[in-house]
């Protein structure tokens, strides 16, 4: 972008041959710093994961190699690929509720957007991003019980029926827990897909409104493709948080009951700190880390030709 | 008209409902640890008789002076070194362009979306080695490296922004790199470099993983970290969790309530860029 333009003056040129030698070299020592603790605590530890996926070691004794087997195991033990598994069906709760029902509100709250109301649930509705994940685990466990609000209300509704402690059932365990995932991201996506609204050119509604499209009309042809960029942006935001979560399952349910709520993040954690394999929980590690980067590249790159 | 009015209403409920469901768990919280301690109290009801008394016993029990002097000296550790380091190789890559810089930007760019599970095992061993487990360095080091993409993506962002002749014009006057870095283009980075340092903090401050894995002794933990020690240690005590869950969450609920709108703005640019 910065090309030097030919037949300026030669003080110009002098700052030009300057500029050019601080791209040379002196430049690098700024990025140096930055990139010293970027390849010792991110990339080697990138590296050595990859080496110790190799490996059969219990992070004492010796290590032997064993080539890709921990792979095949990964992709062939119920218990590893099951958490692979829970972590996409995490996916429909922390992505798709967010997204979808997030859209539905900012649609609807779009037009009382600077009422004092709105101003209001800007801060509150953002709350579950600022508290640490760890708190909204302690307080969701404490709504699911057996005993919890959730449960309270379903009684006071005549449901009594269908109470349990829903983080502690099998059936129920992974949705509940996807549920507190949702409680944290829709605020998040609700206010970025507001933002996104706000920058919609209102004589496009009002042509519509002209031509006699309905509420529903709109939304679909106007509101739904003018937010490509910020819905891409939830869903990728979501869908990482969802196959990287850790936190929130940790707290509430420890991967429990048995394995239903068993994460590729937590299963990691278990298998490296209190199983001792280290070369399987690498091997998942690697996979874990492919997987994100695999749902997050497409999602990007379909951004960015939508936009620019 | 009438269904303009309509409309308003909905939306107006739906925002309440909204705000209902996203209160609710505090709500709960609270009401809880107004019970006696030991007891197991049902959803949502206001105790007979409050026991105020629990937040101190909480403050006391989860040694909330200690956790909270902990959780400021780590921020203090990892968010002004990353800002620093972030600002400075984000300035040579968007403003610079030093030879390369792209390449070096690409290499970032791939550690924007690393789930930080998957180098926790490496890691482990890695600060083992450096003698360095169960201090608070253990967490401070490996957070700055972590948070090195993030640094330098945004800061980049906003460099590459900046016009050129800016420095063109100052280097005319004499200045060399240094200057020009310190003296013009941090001063008019300060809003970008303010946001990076919220989202820092709040990254930092509620860090987990690290923590739990790094870190055995909570009183040299983050907060978040401590409170899942605390979970461990009172778990079967749902009141005097919930109010030292309670009292936990407060110092970020504090500064988001005094900071809110550059909170949410540093937020919501932080997710619509990273």
């Amino acid at each position: 972008m910065a090309r030097p333009i030919p037949g300026r003056s030669p003080r110009g040129r002098a700052a030009e041959a300057a500029a050019r030698s601080t791209r040379g070299w002196a430049g690098w020592l700024f990025v140096l710093p930055a990139l010293a603790f970027y390849v010792v605590f991110v990339l080697r530890p990138i590296a050595l994961t990859a080496q110790y996926s190799l490996y059969e070691w219990d992070g004492i004794g010796p290590s032997t190699w064993v080539g890709l087997a921990n792979y095949g195991r990964v992709f062939t033990d119920p218990e590893l690929f099951d958490s692979l598994v829970n972590a996409v069906k995490l996916i429909v709760f922390f992505s798709a509720i967010p997204v979808v029902l997030g859209l539905a509100i900012a649609a609807t709250i779009r037009r009382i957007a600077a009422s004092r109301l709105a101003l209001v649930a800007r801060t509150v509705i953002f709350l579950p991003q600022v508290i640490p994940l760890v708190a909204a685990g302690i307080a969701w466990s404490w709504l699911l019980s057996s005993t919890g609000v959730v449960n309270q209300f379903l009684t006071l509704l005549g449901l009594g029926r269908v109470t349990r402690a829903w983080l502690g059932d099998f059936a129920t365990a992974l949705p509940a827990v996807g549920m507190i995932g949702a409680w944290v991201l829709l605020g998040l996506c609700t206010l970025l897909l507001l933002a996104g609204m706000s920058k919609i050119d209102v004589a496009l509604y009002e042509a519509a409104r002209l031509d006699g499209a309905g509420a529903w009309r709109e939304f679909v042809s106007i509101t739904v493709p003018s937010l490509r960029q910020e819905i891409a942006v939830c869903v990728t935001v979501t869908v990482i948080a969802a196959l990287a979560s850790f936190d929130i399952i940790y707290i509430s349910t420890q991967g429990g009951p048995g394995n239903a709520t068993m994460v590729p993040g937590l299963q990691i954690y278990y298998l490296a700190f209190s199983e001792r394999q280290i070369g399987m929980a690498s091997a998942l590690a690697m996979v874990l880390m492919l997987l994100v980067i695999a749902c997050a590249l497409p999602i990007q790159w379909f951004t960015k030709d939508g936009n620019r | 008209m009438i269904t303009a009015r309509r409309e308003a209403w909905i939306g107006r409920l739906l925002l309440v409902a909204m705000m209902a469901v996203t209160i609710l768990p505090f709500l709960s919280l609270f009401v809880t640890a107004l019970h006696p301690s030991g007891t197991y109290p049902p959803g949502l009801a206001w105790p007979g008789d409050p026991q105020w008394g629990n937040f101190l016993r909480a403050f006391e029990a989860a040694n909330m002076g200690a956790l909270l002097q902990s959780s400021v000296l780590i921020v203090l550790g990892v968010v002004p070194i990353s800002i620093v380091l972030g600002t400075m190789a984000g300035f040579a890559i968007g403003h610079l362009r030093v030879i390369g810089g792209r390449v070096v930007f690409l290499v970032f760019v791939l550690g924007l979306t690393l789930p930080f599970e998957g180098i926790i095992t490496p890691l482990y061993y890695q600060i083992r080695d450096m003698g360095l487990l169960n201090t608070r360095l253990a967490i401070i080091l490996p957070l700055i490296g972590l948070f090195m993409p993030f640094s330098v993506f945004w800061m980049r962002a906003h460099f590459v922004n900046m016009p050129q002749e800016l420095s063109e014009s100052a280097r005319i006057d004499g200045a060399n790199v240094w200057q020009l870095f310190r003296r013009i283009h941090v001063p008019l980075a300060m809003p970008a470099i303010s946001s990076l340092g919220i989202l820092l903090f709040l990254w930092t401050w509620n860090q987990f993983l690290l923590a739990i894995v790094l870190v055995d002794d909570a009183t040299k933990r983050t907060m978040s970290g401590a409170l899942g020690a605390f979970q461990g240690q009172w778990g079967t005590d749902i009141p005097l969790l919930c109010a030292g869950s309670l009292l936990i969450l407060t110092p970020t609920l504090a500064i988001f309530l005094i900071f809110q709108r550059r909170f949410v703005a540093a937020l919501l640019q932080g997710s619509l860029k990273g």
